[in-house]
């Protein structure tokens, strides 16, 4: 049997829930969305906190709950390590008698012992929740988690009650543990960049709806539909048409305006259809002035510097087109290659649309 | 000094709080984490005893524990004596008005704990009973000790109900509040006194020992 985590959800109120996932034994799936979106909500219905009115949850071939069926297991019999967000930690014990109360049988407290040197507690076990960092408590967190031998671990926004430099070396410890244990893990984070960075797969939720499970990369690049592009902060998404496919050269021809684009082969519209488009900014390069480079037939397109914000060693870029306000492409480069290049508020600049970087999505319904 | 007064309003005293404890630790949980329909009547019914006049409350409660009311009928059906005029019926009477000064602190104890601490304890594989033990009891103690001790010396205190549910039977049910009363009738200053200071020395302590705690409380969950 799969020893991995199926998740469907479905309820009208009071949050509405239209989630469906799955996390194989090992893998980390990160849960994303702006607050109010659901994510808490769903990793409690795993736990058995909450009751979806219908719903389906199966972890390591055990069914912890199918509506259908009338299967509804108690958080107890659900064998679930869950982090909450503030942690909540039993705060009149001490951080050993916090883990060894989670331990199912034999000795509690050398299980527990080993576990608080696993999250590099040891020497602390005898502090209560208020005598420890955030950082601390977290561990703490995790440790009692992992106590009941978990077959998923459930991690509510575990980074978001540490300061920055904390939030850091957990997130690095986190990747380390990933290595010593092998259940699914699930992250709820509204961090895009956190759930990139930690997170095998991203799960984009939006009021309650899993709009689109895929690994970060792909989703970063190849969104399912405008709304999840917007949802991870893709600003470059435009309307198009579909004027023609080329199978020979892999590519489609897409219509934005007067202009005709080279984009990634996308057969699966129709010519003459109507789509949304959307280009990371990675997949925009900026033209040297002083001599061509490589991509500068591709899709060049030129236009006025909008807005020039240098952050750190990075200049974040709006390009403005045909004199619109409203029609911007954002992108960014290595600041010292904006200043080599003279580029600056007002300035005209070319840029590349790399093919292979413009994705065709179904249009917005408006 | 009445001693044989003073021992029965312990024993009074003592005899409520221990039952009232189980009774008032279920009603302020289930106050404290439930929602259901006519809660507010529940928690407006429990505050009665706090603004009705104790005569009035005395008299509703002769009349329920009385040998007409199906309480008394089957009390003395059960125990051959009848439920008023008795100590008995004193302890059923002190329970009953006790409950809001139970149940309140009690209350405000349990709603003190985070429930996200509770869900934990449940995702930790804890039975709900290890959960109350270990979790609930030690975290909301000070609410519940506070409720016991308003209690108790509410009870020492108590002199309307007393008098209407169970009389002034030297032994049985004269309290020292009403021997108190009686010394004062029977101008006898000096034992009506002495009583009276005892019993301003209790309630002090008492008053004492539930501030102390609440602090006690607000600390912990501040």
């Amino acid at each position: 049997m799969d020893s991995g985590l199926s998740v469907h959800l479905r309820s009208a109120a009071p949050i509405p829930l239209a989630a469906d996932f799955a996390c194989a034994s090992g893998e980390v799936i990160g849960l994303v969305g702006p607050s109010g979106s659901g994510k808490s909500t769903i990793l409690r219905c795993i736990a058995g906190l909450r009751r979806p009115s219908e719903g389906k949850v199966v972890a390591a071939g055990q069914v912890w709950l199918d509506t259908a069926s009338g299967i509804d297991e108690r958080p107890q019999a659900r064998a679930a390590g869950m982090v909450f967000q503030n942690y909540a930690l039993f705060p009149h014990m001490t951080a050993l008698a916090n883990v060894a109360a989670a331990v199912p049988e034999g000795d509690r407290l050398a299980r527990a012992r080993a576990l608080l040197e696993l999250v590099h507690l040891a020497g602390l076990e005898d502090r209560r929740p208020a005598q420890l960092s955030g950082g601390q408590q977290q561990r703490v967190a995790i440790a009692r988690a992992l106590a009941r031998d978990p077959k998923v671990l459930l991690l509510d926004e575990p980074f978001a009650a540490v300061d920055q430099v904390t939030r850091r070396k957990l997130q690095r410890e986190l990747v380390l543990l990933r290595r010593s244990v092998s259940m699914p893990i699930v992250l709820v984070t509204h961090d895009l960049e956190e759930a990139a960075m930690l997170s095998d797969r991203m799960c984009i939720l939006h009021r309650g709806q899993t709009l689109q499970v895929a690994p970060p990369a792909e989703l970063m690049t190849r969104p399912a539909t405008p709304l999840v592009a917007r949802l991870i902060d893709l600003r470059n998404v435009f309307d198009g048409r579909i004027e023609a496919h080329d199978a020979a050269a892999q590519t489609s021809l897409l219509r934005w305006r007067d202009r005709l684009l080279e984009a990634a082969y996308a057969p699966h519209f129709a010519a003459g259809e109507r789509v949304s488009w959307v280009i990371p900014p990675g997949a925009v390069v900026l033209h040297r002035r002083d001599r061509p480079s490589r991509g500068e037939r591709e899709n060049p397109v030129s236009g006025v510097v909008g807005e020039f914000v240098a952050l750190g060693d990075t200049a974040n870029l709006s390009m403005q087109l045909d004199g619109s306000e409203d029609l911007i492409i954002a992108f960014s480069v290595p600041l010292h290659v904006a200043r080599r290049n003279g580029v600056d508020k007002g300035e005209a600049i070319t840029v590349s649309l790399l093919k292979e970087g413009i994705h065709c999505m179904p249009a917005e319904a408006n | 000094m009445d001693w044989s007064a003073l021992t029965l309003s312990l024993q009074l005293g003592i005899w409520t709080i221990l039952l009232l404890l189980p009774i008032a630790v279920i009603a302020a949980r289930v106050l404290a984490y439930h929602r259901f329909p006519g809660r507010g009547l529940v928690e407006a019914a429990l505050l009665l005893p706090l603004v009705l006049p104790p005569t009035v409350i005395g008299y509703y409660l002769l009349t329920a524990f009385g040998g007409a009311s199906p309480v008394g009928v089957l009390w003395e059906r059960a125990f051959g004596t009848p439920l008023v005029f008795s100590f008995s019926g004193l302890v059923a009477a002190s329970v009953l008005i006790n409950l809001p000064f139970a149940v309140q602190p009690m209350q405000r104890g349990f709603e003190a704990i985070p429930r996200d601490v509770l869900d934990a304890a449940a995702c930790c594989g804890m039975s709900r009973w290890r959960i109350f033990t270990t979790i609930e009891a030690p975290l909301a103690w000070p609410g519940i000790v506070t409720g016991l001790v308003l209690s108790f010396a509410h009870t020492l205190g108590e002199f309307g109900v007393v008098l209407m549910v169970g009389g002034s039977i030297p032994g049985q049910t004269r309290t020292i509040s009403i021997a108190i009363y009686d010394r004062v009738q029977a101008f006898d200053e000096r034992a009506a006194g002495l009583m009276a200071a005892t019993l301003l020395c209790l309630a002090v302590a008492a008053l004492g020992l539930t501030y102390a705690l609440s602090r006690r409380l607000d600390r912990k969950h501040g």
